[in-house]
Formats: structure tokens, C-alpha cells, sequence
């Protein structure tokens, strides 16, 4: 049966996707930083973006304007996140998996309540960071903010991928991610770029935040925790170990769901995370290293 | 005999409750390949990781008369003591380029590093070509030798080699042995290796220290524990 499809519309909606899946993309990519320098899921890291998101709403509404507050919360989160290293994660480095898992979870009740404790939990607005007209591309209309958004976050990732590829600093990053006993033999000081990993992060989830922020009505505390997930599974889509599966499996991700929302019925608005799930669920049946994880090579 | 460049006086070493090391003393001089031998389990391995500080140690150890034993394995490095750990020690999923970068990573003489680059490249000129490939798919040989480039990157005053035959063929090992020698006679490296392979170690080593149950049962120059009878029954197998 041919459909009669509806090009403009198609456009937009993936366009929304995108938009959506390019702020899962920067959490998601935090989440791989961390996992791949030391194999654990933080889950706090949708927090301590929510908690660099309230920062940005203060610096706000002392009278900084959105992009003084983005960039000035973006150096405060990379102080805090190798603080909270530094602190938190520091003392149990060495311990097994499971205990430095224990502590994210723990890191994600004190971050959550200690953003309810400074700003209470009534709600809160962002202001837009880019403009609210539509812009027409080729006869269609666009949302600027998406258009922005999708903008933002391929260049933050595209600056992570010059840093990794092409600094000593990211080569030495990526050292200690896949072999931190042999980079210590060479002079590295692994446990500060582990320090490193969790500031990047951490800064990341800021832009993701504050980004995510003012598309909403209004925002408490719990801005994060759906972002979280979606960011999760994205990257689990993508290949936990791979910091450019992460970014696409959660672009896919963001279209899939808006596209599978606006034309699947029977799917609305109700359905459409459980069938993302779902669907995530069949590729790693079929490919448990997500879809461009990799085994790592080796001879033997 | 000239002034140590390495020395360790009652070193002992442990994994948690277990003590792989009860006292070893041993020294390396300047310009000198000393060998350390002895069976599985004896502490080899061990006494390399206590002097790169990746074991817990007591004991003195000094380098260039200076204590290192409190030292971690980063500033260990930073002294300019090259650690090639055994078991083709590069790291897998980086390019051959990028290890080498990595092999200078604490050094800021950038004209000196390029130098050095090219000398390297100059004895492996076969890397080279490989600059792109990541490490983890050279050949067991080859990346042992991707392991001693990398190490030479650092412009060592001192290489510690840890088992560099094993599992590789013998015309790989015999070339990994040439290499060493040839550094050791024409830049004067220093270097303490490691070695199951008692034979080929006491060629290329002017002394060489027998290790037993984590202690020194026996040391001497290289021609002399050749003529040692036990040595030459435990070790040497004639």
C-alpha cells in the first residue's frame, strides 16, 4: 500500500527528533566517558546536569543574560565534576564495579536533595536560548530552538572528538580509558585524568540541561530523570563503549520515538517510550555490544 | 666496578597478604644489561613492578643515588626509568603512531622528541608504515617491539624489560636481544631485563642475579653462572 507522504511534515518531525536526541547525545556521552575510564554507569549524572541547570537559572536571575550564565555554569560544572571526583569517587576507586555503582546512586539522592534543599521544589522557567520564530528552509518551517539545539550539541561533540583525537591531553585520556595500569608506566598521571573524564562530563550534562530547560513550560528537579534514561538507552543502542554510537544511537533514538509518535496510531504519545524500548531491547538481541560497540581486537 | 645507577637493598614486596619478595638486593651500573633469572612465581616480575612502584614495596631502592622507594609509578617514569611490561605491553586500541607519541608523553623537549622519533623509526623502520594501524593487531613480535620503541620515546636512562620472549618465535626473540644489545653498546642504555630464557639472558647480560622463593639465590657475572652447576641444571637445561 502507498502512502501519500506528507515531505514537510516528515522534515519537521524528524527535525524535533534530532533536537531531542542531540541533548540525549551529550548525557549519553558523559556516560560513556565515565564507563569507559571506569566501567560504571554514574547515575547521577542526569542530576548533576539538573544541578548545573539550577545554577544557570541563578546566575540568571542575578541578571546574567542565557549565554553568560551557559558558559559561566559550563566552568563551574567542570570544576564541580572533578571535585566531586576528587571527593567522592576517589576513595573507592580501586574498589569492585558494584561498590563505585552504589556510590553514583548514592551521589544521585545527595545531588537531587541537595537541589531541593538550595532551591526548594517549586517550579521553575528557563529563558529560550535561541529565538522562538520559525525559520523556512526549502518551503518548510523549522523551530530555530531545534535547529539551535541540534547545532549545540554536534559542536560540543565534535569539540570532544578534536580534544580526544588531536590534543596530548586526549591522547592521554583515551590511554588510561583502555589501559590505566600501562599509562601509569608511561608517566600519565591516570588518576587525574580521571578527574578530567568526570569534569568533561559533568560540563556536558550542563549543556544538555540548559538546553533542555527552556524547551519545557516549566522545570523542578526531576528535569533530567526521563533525559536520563533516554540517554541511557541511546547509548546502550549505540555501544556503551563507543563514544560516536552513543551520539547516533541517540540521535536514531530521538527520531525514531517522535517519528514512531506521530505516525504509528495505535503508538500517540502514550506508547512510543515503551516501543523505543522495546525495539532496543530486539538490537541487542541481535547485537549485545549495541550497534557499533566492538569487541575489543586483538591477537593472541 | 663503577657507581650504581640502580640499587636495591632489602627489598621486599607483597600482593595484599602475600609476600612475593623477602629481601632482594641487586644493583645495575651505568651502560650496564644485567639479567634477572628464575623459574615461575619467583619474583621477577615482581621485583621490576617493586622498582616502578606498581606493588607495594619496602625496602631502599635508589636511583641515580636518589630514594625512589616511596615513589609512585608516574613519577617513577618521570625520572626517566622505562617500564616494558611483559606480554607485548602496548596499548591495543591506539595507533602504533600514538603509542610512540604516548612512549614521550612526560617530555617537553619537542625538537628532541622529533629526533628521537626518527631514530626510532630508523631502527623499526617497518613502523612507519604502520603509523596508522592500531596496536592491538600487530603480531605478538611485533608488538613487543612496538613496546621497546614506545619505551626508547621516553629517552630512558634505565629500561626495565619484563619476560620480552615471551611467546614469541626464536628469530623474534633473537632480534628483540640484537636490538637490546646494540642500544646498550652503541647509546650506552641501561637496562635490567627479566628472563625465563636463561640462555639468550646471559648472552646479552654482563651479570645476572638467579632468583629463588622471592630471594637471590645466586648472582654473579654471566660467564661464571654458566659454569654453575645448579644453575646450569635448573636453568640453562644441559
Amino acid at each position: 500500500m502507498l502512502l501519500a507522504i506528507d515531505w514537510t511534515q516528515l522534515a519537521q518531525q524528524t527535525v524535533i527528533g534530532l533536537s531531542a536526541g542531540g541533548l540525549w547525545a551529550l548525557l549519553a556521552l558523559a556516560i560513556v566517558l565515565i564507563y569507559r575510564s571506569t566501567g560504571v554507569i554514574n547515575f547521577a549524572q542526569g542530576e548533576m546536569a539538573m544541578f548545573s541547570t539550577f545554577i544557570a537559572w541563578s546566575l540568571i536571575n542575578h541578571g546574567l543574560s542565557y549565554w553568560e550564565a551557559f558558559f559561566l555554569t559550563l566552568a563551574i560544572s567542570f570544576a564541580g565534576g572533578i571535585a566531586i571526583e576528587r571527593v567522592v569517587i576517589r576513595p573507592v576507586e580501586r574498589a569492585p564495579v558494584l561498590t563505585i555503582v552504589i556510590v553514583t546512586l548514592g551521589l544521585f539522592f545527595v545531588v537531587d536533595g541537595a537541589a531541593r534543599w538550595i532551591w526548594s521544589s517549586e517550579t521553575r522557567t528557563l529563558p529560550n536560548a535561541f529565538s522562538t520564530r520559525p525559520i523556512t528552509i526549502a518551503g518548510v518551517a523549522f523551530s530555530i530552538q531545534d535547529l539551535g539545539n541540534i547545532a549545540v550539541s554536534l559542536g560540543v561533540v565534535a569539540l570532544l572528538a578534536l580534544l580526544f583525537r588531536f590534543t596530548k591531553v586526549g591522547l592521554a585520556l583515551r590511554a588510561t580509558a583502555g589501559n590505566p595500569e600501562e599509562s601509569r608506566l608511561l608517566g600519565i598521571r591516570v588518576s587525574w585524568m580521571l578527574a578530567l573524564g568526570w569534569g568533561l562530563a559533568a560540563a556536558m550534562g550542563a549543556v544538555s540541561g540548559m538546553l533542555t530547560a527552556p524547551a519545557l513550560a516549566s522545570f523542578d528537579q526531576n528535569l533530567m530523570q526521563p533525559v536520563l534514561l533516554y540517554a541511557l538507552a541511546g547509548a546502550v543502542l549505540g555501544g556503551l563503549e563507543s563514544p560516536f554510537g552513543a551520539v547516533v544511537g541517540s540521535l536514531l533514538l530521538g527520531v525514531f520515538v517522535n517519528l514512531t509518535g506521530t505516525y504509528v496510531d495505535w503508538i500517540g504519545t502514550d506508547l512510543r517510550v515503551p516501543v523505543a524500548f522495546a525495539v532496543i531491547l530486539g538490537v541487542l538481541l541481535v547485537k549485545p555490544t549495541g550497534l557499533f560497540g566492538r569487541p575489543s581486537a586483538r591477537r593472541v | 666496578m663503577p657507581e650504581s645507577l640502580l640499587e636495591l637493598e632489602g627489598v621486599e614486596a607483597r600482593y595484599g597478604p602475600v609476600k612475593a619478595l623477602h629481601g632482594v638486593s641487586l644493583t645495575v651500573a651505568e651502560g650496564e644489561i644485567v639479567a634477572v633469572l628464575g623459574a615461575n612465581g619467583a619474583g621477577k616480575t615482581t621485583t621490576l613492578r617493586a622498582i616502578s612502584g606498581t606493588v607495594g614495596r619496602s625496602g631502599a631502592i635508589r636511583f641515580a643515588g636518589n630514594s625512589i622507594a616511596g615513589r609512585s609509578p608516574e613519577s617513577v617514569a618521570r625520572l626517566g626509568i622505562a617500564h616494558v611490561p611483559e606480554g607485548r605491553g602496548t596499548l591495543s586500541e591506539l595507533s602504533v603512531a600514538e603509542n610512540l607519541r604516548l612512549g614521550a608523553y612526560v617530555r617537553r623537549d619537542r625538537v628532541g622528541i622529533r629526533e628521537d622519533e626518527r631514530r626510532v623509526l630508523g631502527r623499526f623502520p617497518w613502523l612507519d608504515d604502520r603509523r596508522g594501524q592500531r596496536a592491538g593487531t600487530l603480531s605478538g613480535g611485533e608488538q613487543q617491539m612496538l613496546a621497546l620503541a614506545r619505551a626508547l620515546m621516553l629517552r630512558p636512562r634505565l629500561m626495565l624489560l619484563d619476560e620480552p620472549s615471551l611467546g614469541l618465535a626464536p628469530t623474534a626473540v633473537a632480534e628483540i636481544f640484537r636490538i637490546v644489545r646494540d642500544l646498550n653498546e652503541r647509546e650506552g642504555l641501561s637496562v635490567l631485563v627479566v628472563e625465563q630464557n636463561a640462555i639468550i639472558a646471559l648472552e646479552a647480560a654482563s651479570r645476572a642475579y638467579v632468583l629463588e622463593a622471592g630471594r637471590v639465590a645466586v648472582e654473579g657475572g654471566s660467564d661464571e653462572l654458566r659454569r654453575n652447576e645448579s644453575v646450569r641444571r635448573s636453568y640453562l637445561g644441559y
